[in-house]
């Protein structure tokens, strides 16, 4: 079983359009298990139409609360909490002191451990959810973190953690991880233990920016990685760059994909692109699974 | 007016707006008289992948590495009594026999461990996972902050970035360019803001990222929301009816125009590229300025 984990640093580059595109070509040729690793904004699922079969409960970490019965309203936990979690309540003297801002508290039970009135203790929170869903072409892992909820990169981690299992019992040849933008907490959880990352770019000054950044995240976790990339005709000039560039560090670029409003017009019937449509972007997408096909064999032939 | 930029989806336009509406009411004000330091300041707190740089090419003045306050033992004061490894919530000590191991990614720098340490063998000191720069892109005051490569926590360097904010008052102008996304990072940019305004595309992706950003910005912060819709035009109406059923304002629409999106591409600041979006963006900063009123 191989790991694909699909990846940009900037926003918007059309990660899900290819993870999902790849995911159908995948589905035609193997057995295949996919996670969405986006799980703040989780959006592969609005182009492969889940069927729920498990639905779990996150717990993410822990929230400190007041028994304002107990509470003497001594301030030595305000004075403890580093991340400002600890709010005065404005005027009575007699009503509650103290409250947690539950947005800014970070679980850490400082607080806890100087109150002299053991007044605080931690509960655990259900941050999220996850599940485990049929789609048209296998399996899907994926989650919903609540709103403003921490440990993102936790509930990334129990996700992938599935569809390697799932990858496993069904004996499936490919995961595919649809990982979020960025390079912080869930991004690294989404790369680990991948054989190989796919960083889709946009020639845009930014695009280049978020990719040079991105590539030295692959190269700081040992993950081989190669690039696609999208909407390559917008801008010739920094499309080159990113040739360049990646040249340079030995990277391959491995598709040009044309800017294409059919990407639009299957996102909005809920469709992939390749399964939408045969132009010269459904082409370009059916080469670029090849080419992911023969650096994957590539990586087992060495280990 | 402590506006926050945000979108939940990632590349609709954030950092076109924030870095727009920067120039328009700078220009506006350099017009009138020239504007006191730190009447329009830009903060990127993307600090994953920072880009407003690339637009507003500011002069950088002032560098500081910023970071955690992770624990150093003293092994000779320590008793191996396993306390600061019992309250650390992140499991980032552990004690093997008389040694202590500190696994400084762990570490939200809390400082339970030093403070509960019974021998004061504990002390702390700044662990670097990212800098915060400082300086200025003609009349605007630009920070922004840059996560180091391979670290996981966005918040930390985005605190500190929060602490470089210019005053607040009604005839100032801070705007925050916001991470993608509605987790944590997102949260602290949203904290403390007087408004957020929320840049999508009209699209199934755009909307439904849309949804999970109002639910922490208005619905989780109190804040009043306002929507910028992006290559208006494609797409679908889903949008534009989610914002009516809401009660959300749509305050500025781009269309999908080749042009803007070769301003963008190359690092250029609406305004400059397209001199009639100047009053766009000061119609914006006026519909922003009631709705924060109200």
């Amino acid at each position: 079983m191989k790991q694909i984990v699909v990846l940009s640093g900037k926003g918007g580059t059309g990660k899900t359009t290819v993870a999902a595109s790849l995911a159908h070509l995948a589905s035609r040729q193997g057995r295949v298990v996919l996670a969405d690793a986006d799980v703040d904004a989780a959006n592969l699922e609005l182009l492969l139409a889940p069927r729920q079969i498990e639905v779990h409960e996150f717990t993410g970490g822990k929230l400190a609360v007041i028994d304002q019965g107990r509470c003497m309203g001594c301030g030595a936990c305000e004075a403890a909490c580093r991340f400002g979690a600890i709010v005065p309540n404005q005027g009575d003297f007699r009503a509650d002191r103290f409250r947690i801002d539950s947005h800014a508290c970070e679980g850490c039970a400082a607080c806890v451990y100087s109150c002299p009135a053991n007044a605080i203790r931690m509960e655990d929170q259900v941050a999220g959810r996850w599940f485990v869903s049929e789609t048209r072409f296998g399996p899907l892992a994926h989650a919903h973190l609540f709103a403003g909820q921490e440990n993102s990169g936790k509930l990334v981690t129990r996700v992938k953690q599935r569809a390697r299992e799932i990858a496993q019992e069904e004996v499936r040849d490919y995961v595919i991880v649809d990982a979020p933008p960025g390079i912080g907490c869930p991004v690294i959880a989404a790369c680990s233990g991948a054989d190989l990352a796919l960083l889709v770019a946009e020639p845009t000054v930014a695009g280049v920016h978020d990719l040079e950044r991105m590539l030295a995240t692959t190269d700081h976790f040992r993950v081989p990685a190669l690039v696609a990339i999208n909407k390559h005709d917008l801008n010739p000039a920094r499309a080159r760059e990113i040739d360049l560039f990646c040249k340079s560090l030995g990277v391959p670029v491995v598709a040009r994909i044309p800017f294409d409003t059919t990407v639009t017009e299957a996102m909005v019937q809920g469709r992939t692109v390749t399964e939408h449509a045969d132009g010269p972007l459904s082409k370009e997408l059916e080469r670029l699974w090849a080419a992911l096909l023969t650096h994957i064999e590539g990586a087992k032939a060495c280990t | 007016m402590i506006v926050t930029v945000a979108s939940g989806k990632g590349g609709t336009g954030k950092t076109t707006v924030a870095t727009g509406l920067a120039v328009a009411v700078a220009t506006a004000l350099d017009q009138e008289q020239a504007p006191a330091d730190g009447t329009v300041q830009l903060i990127d707190c993307d600090v994953e992948e920072p880009n407003a740089h690339l637009f507003l090419k500011p002069a950088i003045q002032a560098r500081r590495e910023v970071g955690v306050l992770t624990p150093v033992v003293d092994q000779a004061k320590c008793n191996g009594c396993r306390r600061c490894a019992e309250v650390c919530a992140y499991h980032a000590i552990a004690v093997l026999g008389s040694e202590v191991l500190v696994f400084d990614e762990l570490c939200h720098g809390c400082g339970s461990c030093a403070t509960n340490c019974p021998e004061r063998a504990i002390r702390e000191e700044l662990r670097v996972t990212g800098v915060v720069e400082e300086g200025r892109s003609g009349p605007i005051a630009f920070a922004h902050g840059i996560l180091n490569v391979g670290e996981a926590m966005a918040v930390p360097v985005i605190r500190e970035l929060k602490r470089r904010q210019a005053k607040n008052g009604p005839d100032r102008l801070v705007i925050r360019d916001a991470p993608p996304g509605t987790s944590c990072p997102v949260v602290e940019c949203l904290r403390g803001a007087d408004y957020a305004l929320m840049v999508t595309e009209p699209t199934p992706f755009g909307l439904h990222d849309l949804r999970m950003a109002v639910g922490v910005a208005r619905d989780e912060l109190g804040l009043p929301v306002g929507v910028v819709i992006n290559r208006d035009g494609v797409g679908d109406r889903g949008v534009e009816e989610y914002c009516r059923r809401e009660g959300i304002p749509v305050l500025m629409r781009i269309p999908l125009d080749r042009r803007i999106a070769e301003a963008c591409s190359e690092g250029v600041p609406l305004p400059v590229a397209l001199p009639e979006y100047l009053g766009t963006f000061l119609s914006l900063y006026r519909r922003l300025q009631e709705g924060v009123g109200r």
